[in-house]
């Protein structure tokens, strides 16, 4: 049943994602580790954590566009599901340094011992062993996601007014965890990471499969995705978003279908985090800073609300233009050229480069009934 | 949810009494009082702002009543429950804005219609079944949209939406359908074919119809409920009602 549901409805756009990530993840980890340095085709261990980077906020990006582009949720705290799972994982990672430490303490992170704390607060308990702290990447966000929701949407908040909330949520979990006194290291987050599941974290055997991991997850929280949109319920969500009482009139809960996607999203944003925390090597609390939500929200509009493949490529093209930009000259500009992205994109682009990619591609289709060549995929 | 149940009150399949509702002061429904039998089929008429769609959002749940009882099925008080319960006890609606799933296909909103369970577990593990199939199938045939199944709602006329909505009215297969102003912006052939389309549909399921159409009321050949003021104003043949000295002053204006 649930290779059904994974796989239903299969088309050419999902088909070509599936081909290019799961070909990411065989083809750039072997040729890091195989091909000699010298090589033309070799991809040096920086650019493939940096591009490991990318493909966690792709998908973000697709679990923000499952909520916005389907269910017409705009979230502004995306961000903050992310960061939680990037916090689960930072712990446990934190309690894999043991000894490793500054001040050697076996139990307490060197933050602890600094603060003079005698031992580990309860909601630490338990984050040394793997799989519970992977159980907490999808729990802490889901929760977080259902108590929000089931509030939110019962209580029919809707529009900009649950955009601000949503805003208000990571807001406050920034603040909240700046606080030294919160465990979970104040400003400096969480860093100096040693293992995971017992591999060094730097080592670059275990860039590449965290690599591999990640392109991995990124399938899977794509198929995911797209089995929810493509079924019965995914009709029920754009029915939603585009008459929300009307749905209400056939009899569909609406708060019940927006509080299982709101939830579904959540967990795979927890679990994007999750995974870029060991790449990037720490997670502190400007990972909940409102910006970040609203250029996730950017992502998804360039690349086309809506698509999810869109969501994907748009969370890679802005982040690797950002790459490019902040790395030069044009740095102080950055923040210029997002905005200016976005307006572009808004104005001339309504539907991202996949949609308005894919609206070309039906009318040049329209006319000649014999299919042309396949198109290029932009990634 | 479980409807609220208080025991049976009335043999009425829909039931109003004493309801008013107003709006910041302003009073759309006063002391209004109804009764719709099982198997039914009752014309709603009255000039504009009389109340007719504000009548069909409290049976709806889309608005609640100041005060009054609303009874369907003689014994469940429709004031207690939410848009989505009482869409789920048997009460479909068309708007008088079409109002259709613009991107959705046109099978696809007949699918949305179709009665089955709308939990979430459901509607994500749906598979459509033959039976229910063919029973989609019947209803584009019946709205006569069957070659255009595959096209986007949003791309029909405003006609086309009004036998799309009606359709998902079918789908739903309501013990009582409330259907506002399915004439709007027909022509008169369509509006014709509108009436036959519910005097079938009228034979086994229970009908509001709100029309300021006359000749489609007199099509109708039904009771008729002339609303003023948010009050009932006359009821009865429609005849008799237009010989109505007091309806013949609402309507020409005094
Ligand atoms: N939500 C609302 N808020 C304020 N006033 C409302 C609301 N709904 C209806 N009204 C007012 O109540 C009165 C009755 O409106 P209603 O739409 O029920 O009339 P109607 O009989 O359906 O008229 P029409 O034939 O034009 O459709 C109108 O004066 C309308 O402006
Ligand atoms: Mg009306």
């Amino acid at each position: 049943m649930i290779t059904r549901f994974l796989l239903q409805n299969m088309d050419r756009r999902a088909g070509i994602f599936l081909a290019v990530v799961l070909g990411l993840a065989l083809l750039v980890p072997l040729s890091n580790l195989l091909l000699p340095v010298g090589s033309f085709l070799h991809v040096p261990t920086s650019t493939m954590s940096l591009w490991g980077k990318y493909l966690c906020y792709a998908l973000l990006a697709i679990s923000l566009d499952l909520v916005w582009g389907y269910c017409g949720i705009l979230s502004l705290g995306h961000g903050a599901f992310f960061a939680l799972g990037g916090y689960a994982m930072g712990m446990y990672l934190m309690r894999q340094i043991g000894t490793r430490g500054v001040y050697g303490n076996p139990i307490l992170p060197d933050f602890m011992v600094f603060l003079n704390w005698q031992e580990l607060p309860w909601y630490w308990w338990g984050f040394s062993s793997f799989p519970f702290a992977m159980l907490m990447v999808l729990a802490v966000p889901g929760l977080l996601a259902f108590v929000f929701g089931w509030f939110a949407f019962r209580s029919r908040v809707t529009g900009v007014y649950l955009s601000i909330i949503t805003q208000a949520l990571t807001y406050a979990l920034l603040l909240a965890f700046f606080r030294n006194d919160m465990g979970f290291g104040g400003n400096n987050g969480l860093t100096d990471f040693k293992d995971i599941v017992g591999f060094n974290v730097q080592a670059q055997g275990t860039r590449a499969a965290l690599f591999a991991m990640t392109c991995v997850m990124l399938a899977a929280g794509f198929l995911i995705a797209r089995g929810i949109v493509v079924s019965k319920l995914g009709k029920v969500v754009i029915a939603i978003r585009d008459a929300e009482s009307r749905t209400r009139f056939l009899g569909y809960r609406v708060d019940r279908f927006k509080l299982f996607v709101f939830t579904v999203s959540a967990c795979m944003a927890g679990v994007a985090g999750a995974l870029y925390v060991p790449q990037v090597g720490i997670i502190n609390p400007s990972e909940f800073a409102p910006a970040n939500s609203i250029e996730t929200v950017i992502w998804v509009a360039v690349g086309g609300r809506g698509t999810l493949v869109g969501a994907a490529l748009g969370a890679v093209v802005v982040n690797w233009a950002k790459t490019m930009f902040t790395s030069g000259f044009m740095a102080p500009y950055w923040l210029f050229a997002l905005g200016g992205l976005f307006v572009v994109v808004t104005l001339f682009l309504p539907k991202g480069i996949v949609g308005t990619f894919e609206a070309l591609w039906e009318r040049r289709r329209k006319p000649a009934p014999t299919p042309a060549a396949e198109p290029a995929p932009a990634e | 949810m479980n409807a609220p149940v208080t025991g049976q009150l009335t043999s009425s399949l829909l039931y109003l009494d004493g309801v008013s509702v107003s709006f910041d002061g302003f009073k759309a429904i006063r002391n209004l009082s109804l009764t719709i039998e099982p198997g039914e089929m009752r014309a709603i008429i009255g000039p504009n702002g009389a109340g007719k769609t504000t009548m069909m959002d409290i049976i709806t749940g889309k608005t609640k009543p100041d005060v009054g009882t609303v009874m369907f099925g003689g014994s469940v008080d429709l004031t207690r429950l939410d848009e989505a319960a009482i869409a789920n006890l048997g009460i479909g609606r068309k708007f008088q804005k079409p109002t259709v799933f613009d991107f959705h296909t046109i099978e696809d909103n007949i699918l949305l219609a179709l009665k089955s369970k709308r939990t979430v577990g459901k509607t994500l593990f749906w598979k459509t079944e033959v039976p229910q199939q063919r029973r989609i199938d019947d209803i584009l045939g019946i709205v006569k949209l069957a070659d255009k199944r595959d096209r986007l709602a949003g791309s029909l006329s405003h006609g086309q939406k009004q036998w799309l909505e009606i359709g998902m009215l079918l789908a739903q297969d309501p013990k009582l359908l409330l259907v506002d102003e399915p004439a709007a912006g027909m022509t008169d052939g369509e509006t014709a074919q509108t009436a036959v389309l519910l005097k079938e549909i009228a034979q086994d399921h229970s009908v509001i119809v709100v029309e300021h159409d006359m000749g489609f009321i007199r099509e109708l050949g039904v009771k008729v409920t002339v609303l003023h003021e948010g009050s009932v104003l006359a009821e009865g043949p429609l005849d008799q009602v237009s010989a109505n000295e007091r309806v013949v002053e609402v309507y020409l204006g005094r």
